[in-house]
């Protein structure tokens, strides 16, 4: 337990994937196997389930520490964590507590519990905390009380773990899918299984932004067009009776789009299709939808009525079992065209745009934003899949920003390098006569401009929040962003979606900047029932 | 506050009528007895000031020279008005000490900060017995317990060899607790560690009252060109935004403060890492003492007073939380 705390408290500590990458893969490769095994069921999300309420824990630290009520809830206030306040109104055991593997624990001690009398579950929840330092303490809490969560997505745990296993992310993604139990002989299997090659995706081929005149790359009659669709880039394969659907990042994401995965079992043997999962009912809908999907392992049947998705195929990788990658693009979206020929339901076939000149293209592409969707892709009838950023054959022609002007409210340090810096900053626009903050946003100025805004904000700071500073509402800054939603997180009320400096405006007065009014004129309609859950998941947070 | 009270709250602070004087004046004063020198307790607002013989060095770099200061030996007995006045040890910092104040028969004691916890750098605790006790209750909660600081020691020496590869930085307050950091680590290594300019001047006063602590050096004064992986580098917190960092843009950081000890404070901070070491009393330290002064009233200032006003209250004392300008230490 001693070192399953240390791990969770190391990945609670930090923000660098890479380090806590580095802390799960020392943790695999030095705990014994049905340590890690257990230790992977938890960072995976998953949870005992329910053993013991709150409560429980809570009347116990009530009588064992013979506090009042209400001080405990003063000191639940300043911790703001259950299973941490009672961890730590506990005294802590003198000297050497003895360390007991987390199997143990978890297999002798808290399962059994379920089945104990609340006697018996008491005099073992005392027993357990007499025991265990308060870090340790907190952990055992939080999995008797089925609260643990860790801060690192399944994605970097299964990095951490193909490096122990030194094979691909992607191989130990597809082992450990599934439901298996927690034990030494699952965590052995998971280091050093046996592989069928056919279950990987091929690596994906990424469109490079167009930057020139779209004329510039010749005729139009040796190019197809799509649409930019702003969804989950994947790759669904259908092999060896197995249908399963790999995101761009490596991540194995069958589960969470039953209604696809249905979908793919129908194609023929030996298929693989590259496309893009997106929302969709009768055409698609916002990002922010599919953010419902993303990020949460049970599938709930609101979710997937509330957020239906759809897989949008627009090239044929392979074919009955043979690589197409090689073959021309033209070819490859012949054969898609006649394999996915009516479609419907989850999975469809992103349609070419029409057009025959440029022109056509261009006036088809400024439609994009009515569409809900981001621009177009331009790719060579005659070119084959590559792989990577490849410049030359896939273009992606997206549309220009939105763009406001903002007056800079706040001032945060940078992380790592930047600590000492003020790199990330807050921008309002004017609404009535104050200022309402609309978009936290970092990137898009030069250093020399970092460090002269970073010297402007120590000598015009009003007020400091701990880190934070207000700082005179007198610089102005032009700002693009990709979208913008309704938020009921942010005080504005409205959320931007990717907000990037464009240009330091130091030609404007603050009173010229944007007025909330203006930003709200650029929302799109109101839905029909506000999705709270689903705006407070917006990843974006000024 | 009672009228027969022997200290009453004004608006210059906390002000004893009998003795004509005040404890850590924030408002301009006559005569000031000062626990400690820290800002918030030490301030440049009295015509005289009186402290413990170990503090006036301490006092005197943040007065100036012109202050007129006396110092006192713990233990003696001064008569000033009709109250006999002696200061005794609090064990917070170097020179802390409780002002114990009788007249006509009634002794009050002002704790000043304190702790019970072993501390190199000062004299330790004296439990004085008295009728009223004016405690702190920066940490007045039960959540706050301190481990053993030859552990937290341990800790973070720990901390700064399993990071050879970059500086590690590790925020303190500058006066009292990075010399306490600086003599728990002597035990431990003899490396020499690298000092803000704040810390090092106080590391100074600390080594003349003959203080045992790790060398120290400080960071202004190494060559630009070396190499300071590996390296400890103890610093103010309020260091810590500002451009002397940017040597150290590399570095691992961690803070040492009781504030540390719950994980919301540690991870808003950003922090790498938050070592929970603190020169105040935690909350059993809190309840062992007013217990040990055997005082049936008592009042409370800083940080957690009501609540350690209230839970007193119900366990049958004569509690009350004072309102004080003490900030308390964001950093503690």
């Amino acid at each position: 337990m001693k070192r399953f705390a240390a791990l969770y408290e190391a990945l609670d500590r930090t923000t660098s994937t890479n380090a806590k990458v580095d802390a799960i893969a020392g943790y695999f490769s030095e705990a014994p196997p049905g340590d890690a095994a257990w230790a992977l069921y938890f960072l995976t999300g998953r949870r005992l389930k329910r053993l013991l309420p709150s409560r429980v824990l809570w009347e116990l630290v009530r009588d064992a520490s013979g506090l009042p009520g209400w001080l405990l809830e003063h000191c639940y206030a300043a911790v703001g964590d259950f299973a941490e306040v009672t961890a730590l109104l506990l005294e802590t055991p003198a000297g050497e507590t003895p360390e007991l593997p987390l199997r143990t624990w978890v297999v002798d001690r808290i399962l059994p519990l379920r089945a104990a009398s609340a006697e018996a579950q008491r005099a073992a929840l005392q027993e357990a905390w007499a025991s265990l330092r308060p870090r340790e303490r907190l952990v055992f809490n939080k999995l008797v009380t089925g609260d643990f969560r860790v801060g690192a997505a399944a994605t970097l745990v299964l990095r951490a773990l193909a490096r122990v296993a030194e094979v691909e992310p992607a191989v130990v993604a597809h082992r450990v899918m599934g439901d298996w139990e927690p034990t030494a002989e699952a965590f052995t299997r998971f280091l050093s299984g046996a592989d069928p090659a056919s279950l990987q995706p091929y690596p994906f081929f990424l469109a490079a932004p167009l930057e020139d005149p779209v004329a510039a790359l010749g005729d139009a009659s040796e190019w197809l067009a799509e649409w930019k669709w702003d969804g989950i880039r994947a790759q669904a394969l259908r092999r060896r009776g197995e249908a399963h659907l790999w995101s761009r990042g490596e991540e194995l994401v069958t589960p969470r789009f039953p209604e696809i995965a249905r979908k793919l079992a129908a194609l023929p043997d030996g298929t693989v299709l590259d496309g893009e999962i997106l929302a969709w009912r009768d055409g698609v809908l916002p990002f922010a939808v599919l953010q419902r999907r993303i990020g949460r392992l049970d599938v709930t049947p609101r979710a997937l009525r509330e957020a239906p998705v759809a897989f949008v195929a627009f090239d044929l990788l392979e074919e009955d079992g043979v690589d197409l990658r090689e073959r021309p693009l033209a070819e490859r979206r012949r054969r898609l065209e006649s394999l996915l020929a009516g479609a419907s339901g989850a999975l469809l076939l992103s349609e070419r745009v029409p057009g025959a000149e440029w022109p056509d293209w261009a006036a088809a592409r400024g439609g994009s934003r009515g569409r809900g969707v981001e621009g177009l892709i331009l790719k060579r009838l005659s070119s084959p899949y590559g792989a990577g950023r490849r410049r030359g054959d896939w273009w992606k022609w997206k549309i220009e920003p939105y763009t406001i002007d903002t007056v800079m409210t706040h001032a945060h340090p940078g992380h790592g390098k930047r600590a000492s810096l003020y790199t990330d900053y807050t921008f309002s626009v004017w609404d009535g006569e104050g200022l309402a903050p609309v978009a936290r946003a970092y990137s898009g100025l030069t250093d020399d401009e970092i460090r002269e805004l970073d010297r402007w904000i120590r000598a015009h700071t009003l007020e400091r929040h701990g880190p934070t500073r207000r700082v005179e509402p007198t610089q102005v800054f032009e700002l693009g962003f990709e979208a913008i939603a309704r938020s009921t997180r942010h005080r504005s009320g409205i959320a931007v979606r990717f907000p990037r400096i464009l240009r330091w405006r130091r030609d404007k007065p603050a009173r010229e900047a944007e007025r909330i009014e203006t930003l709200r004129a650029m929302l799109p309609p109101e839905p029909e029932r506000p999705r709270r859950a689903l705006q407070r998941r917006l990843p974006f947070d000024p | 506050m009672r009228p027969d009270d022997l200290v009453a709250i004004t608006p210059a602070g906390l002000h004893c009528a009998a003795g004509g004087f005040h404890v850590d004046p924030w408002g301009s004063a006559d005569l000031a007895i000062i626990t400690h020198a820290h800002a918030d307790h030490a301030r440049p607002v009295a015509r005289s000031y009186l402290c413990a013989e170990a503090c006036v060095p301490l006092l005197r770099r943040r007065l100036g020279p012109e202050a007129s200061i006396r110092g006192v030996p713990y233990g003696e007995r001064l008569r000033i008005g009709s109250a006999t006045v002696s200061l005794h040890p609090a064990g917070h910092v170097l020179g802390s000490a409780q002002v114990r104040i009788e007249e006509s028969g009634r002794v009050f004691v002002v704790s000043g900060d304190y702790k019970r916890a072993p501390d190199p750098t000062c004299a330790p605790f004296e439990v004085v017995r008295c009728d009223v006790f004016v405690t702190e209750a920066t940490f007045g909660l039960p959540i706050y317990r301190w481990e053993e600081p030859s552990v937290v020691a341990a800790e973070i020496h720990d901390w700064w060899r399993a990071n050879p590869g970059r500086p590690s930085v590790l925020f303190a307050y500058a006066l009292g607790k990075a010399q306490r950091i600086l003599a728990e680590l002597a035990p431990l290594t003899d490396r020499p560690v690298l000092t803000h300019g704040a810390v090092e001047s106080l590391v100074r006063l600390y080594r003349e009252a003959g203080i045992p602590m790790l060398r120290t050096e400080p960071l202004a004064e190494a060559p630009r060109k070396r190499d300071l992986a590996g390296a400890l580098i103890l610093a103010p917190p309020s260091a810590r935004a500002t451009p002397w960092m940017r040597r150290l843009a590399s570095a691992e950081t961690a803070m040492a403060s009781g504030w540390m000890r719950v994980r919301g404070p540690r991870r808003r901070q950003g922090y790498d890492r938050g070592f929970a070491l603190s020169d105040h009393a935690d909350w059993p330290a809190l309840l062992r003492t007013i217990e040990e002064t055997g005082a049936r009233r008592v009042l409370a200032t800083h940080g957690y007073a009501e609540e350690l006003a209230r839970f007193l209250g119900e366990r049958g004392f004569e509690a009350e939380a004072l309102a004080t300008s003490f900030e308390g230490e964001a950093d503690a």
